[in-house]
């Protein structure tokens, strides 16, 4: 019963989010300073996870090749499909739901916490929409430019210890980089970028904006939307795959 | 003028709100006093349409909300403005940004207008110097100050205020509660304060409405409040050893 209510909750603040912003101005200006926020703030964590995990991708590649007669370039191919298919989009998601989806939850949760929401309803502010649209718009549209650099660097990270630690070399890896590319993979991973993105941010603002009390409760909507959107983010995953691949 | 009529509201199954009737008054300080938890601020809140109520009305000088459509609301909003009980200033604005953001959003006028009128209210509080500092760097009694001034920035006509001097050493409370005074007289407008603090209701209480456990527990000024033979109220009065003697002093 509980569970129904969030939901009508739920979409009746989307509805409140997804309106006519008040000045367009004001709106761009929020757009921009959150790019930044969600955005480059987050190019340092997915570069060093992308990197590390690329890294070991390609060593495990390695390392599950027992055959001697397997050729050292499905290290190269194997490394790139993971990060393409699931590591890039999926895992470097759920990462983002831990930072950008707890920070958003803790920002929006403190200023109803503070009445500072209430200030901007008293205003004729539609508060929801000033303070969410301007975040879900901008995760969607950095997430996707972060998935391209995480293939990017996971591929380079991948690349640098196989060749350093001497388990390929450097042309067959390119070669299985370059080997048997679908561009649709792309495409279906972008897709789910989108899609998470908007779980995330959505989520935790809506988490946020219904914090009643004080700190505490701020602090356990921020877990709220982290937990729940991680889980909504692997079902959505399985959902997707299904109907895209 | 606000006329509130017969105002219920509840939460769940707690009825806090219990029909209260007053009307407000144009050009004075209107007090709402009463204990913590007597429903100061849910009354507050639902005049200004925070809270929807359950049953009754609300009418700005006629104008009645429940008949309002959600763009008249909109409209009448710009009409009005709040200081709230913790300031609820925007930490990641300054204090001129925090003062000028109501003209951001609503004012057609030119920027060089806009800065006159934000200038115009910094200096009126007694903030000029602190226009580049954020919230955090201010203190409370600066970021009440802050508060007022983007409270009347719009020029609005009705100005609500809760607690606006809580937390505050008593002589920055006065301070705080005289300038609302002053501004309710130079604009002419409908003012209404939450307070528990005598010495407020001492120095502005114009027309007090006195809420007691959600009920209409008592009206008057503060020429009345002392003679009062209601128990609650007088108990709230001279809750304080001070106003006892005060009391005593009076009747010998
Ligand atoms: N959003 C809410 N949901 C449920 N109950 C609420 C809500 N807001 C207030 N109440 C209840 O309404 C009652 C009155 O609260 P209110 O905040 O109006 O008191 P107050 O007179 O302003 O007190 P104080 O002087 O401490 O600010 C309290 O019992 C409170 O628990
Ligand atoms: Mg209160």
């Amino acid at each position: 019963m509980k569970f129904l209510e969030e939901i009508g909750e739920y979409f009746y603040f989307m509805l409140k989010v997804f309106s006519k912003p008040q000045k367009h101005s004001v709106f761009f200006k929020q757009w921009a300073l959150e790019l930044y926020k969600v955005g480059v703030d987050s190019i340092g964590i997915v570069v060093i996870i992308s990197f590390f995990m690329g890294a070991v991708l390609a060593l495990q590649a390695a390392y599950n090749m027992t055959n001697p007669l397997m050729p050292t370039y499905l290290i190269g191919y194997g490394t790139r499909e993971s990060m393409l298919l699931e590591f890039s989009s999926t895992i470097v998601s759920l990462i983002l739901a831990g930072k950008v989806g707890s920070s958003i939850a803790s920002e929006i949760g403190t200023m109803r916490s503070t009445e500072q929401i209430d200030a901007l309803d008293v205003m004729g502010i539609n508060s929801a929409n000033y303070l969410a649209l301007p975040k879900i718009m901008a995760s969607l549209t950095i997430n996707p430019i972060l998935y391209i650099l995480s293939v990017f660097v996971g591929i380079t990270g991948g690349l640098l210890s196989s060749v350093t630690i001497g388990v390929s070399s450097l042309q067959d890896f390119i070669y299985g980089i370059r080997m048997d590319f679908k561009p649709y993979f792309i495409v279906y991973s972008e897709i789910k970028m989108v899609v998470f993105a908007f779980i995330i941010t959505s989520l935790a603002s809506y988490y946020g904006y219904t914090v009643r009390g004080g700190s505490l409760e701020v602090g356990r909507a921020s877990t709220k939307a982290v937990v729940n959107s991680s889980i909504l983010i692997l079902i959505s995953n399985l959902v997707l795959t299904q109907i895209l691949l | 003028m606000i006329t509130i009529d017969n105002i219920h509201k509840s939460f769940d199954d707690h009825h806090v709100l219990k029909g209260i009737s007053f009307e407000f008054e144009t050009g004075k300080t209107n007090l709402i006093i009463g204990q913590s938890g007597s429903g100061k601020t849910v009354l507050l809140k639902s005049i200004v349409g925070l809270h929807t109520i359950d049953k009754g009305d609300i009418l700005y000088d006629n104008r009645s909300w429940q008949e309002m459509t959600q763009d008249q609301r909109i409209e009448l909003r710009t009409e009005m403005g709040m200081v709230f009980q913790g300031s609820a200033l925007f930490d990641n604005m300054t204090v001129e940004e925090n003062i000028g953001f109501p003209m951001l959003m609503y004012s057609k006028e030119s920027t060089k207008a806009k800065q006159k009128r934000v200038a115009e209210c910094i200096d009126r509080v007694n903030l000029t110097g602190s226009e580049d500092l954020y919230p955090s760097e201010i203190s409370g009694g600066m970021q009440k100050r802050v508060a007022i001034a983007r409270a009347i920035v719009m020029k609005p006509e009705y100005l609500f205020c809760d607690e606006p001097n809580s937390g505050l050493d008593p002589k920055t409370a006065i301070v705080i509660d005289k300038l609302i005074h002053e501004i309710t007289k130079e604009y002419n407008i409908t003012t209404i304060i939450n307070t528990h603090d005598m010495n407020s209701v001492l120095q502005i209480g114009e027309n007090i409405l006195y809420l007691d456990k959600g009920e209409v527990g008592w009206k008057g000024d503060k020429s009345h409040i002392f003679n009062s033979e209601n128990e609650s109220l007088n108990e709230f009065v001279f809750a304080s050893d001070l106003y006892q003697k005060l009391k005593e002093i009076k009747e010998d």
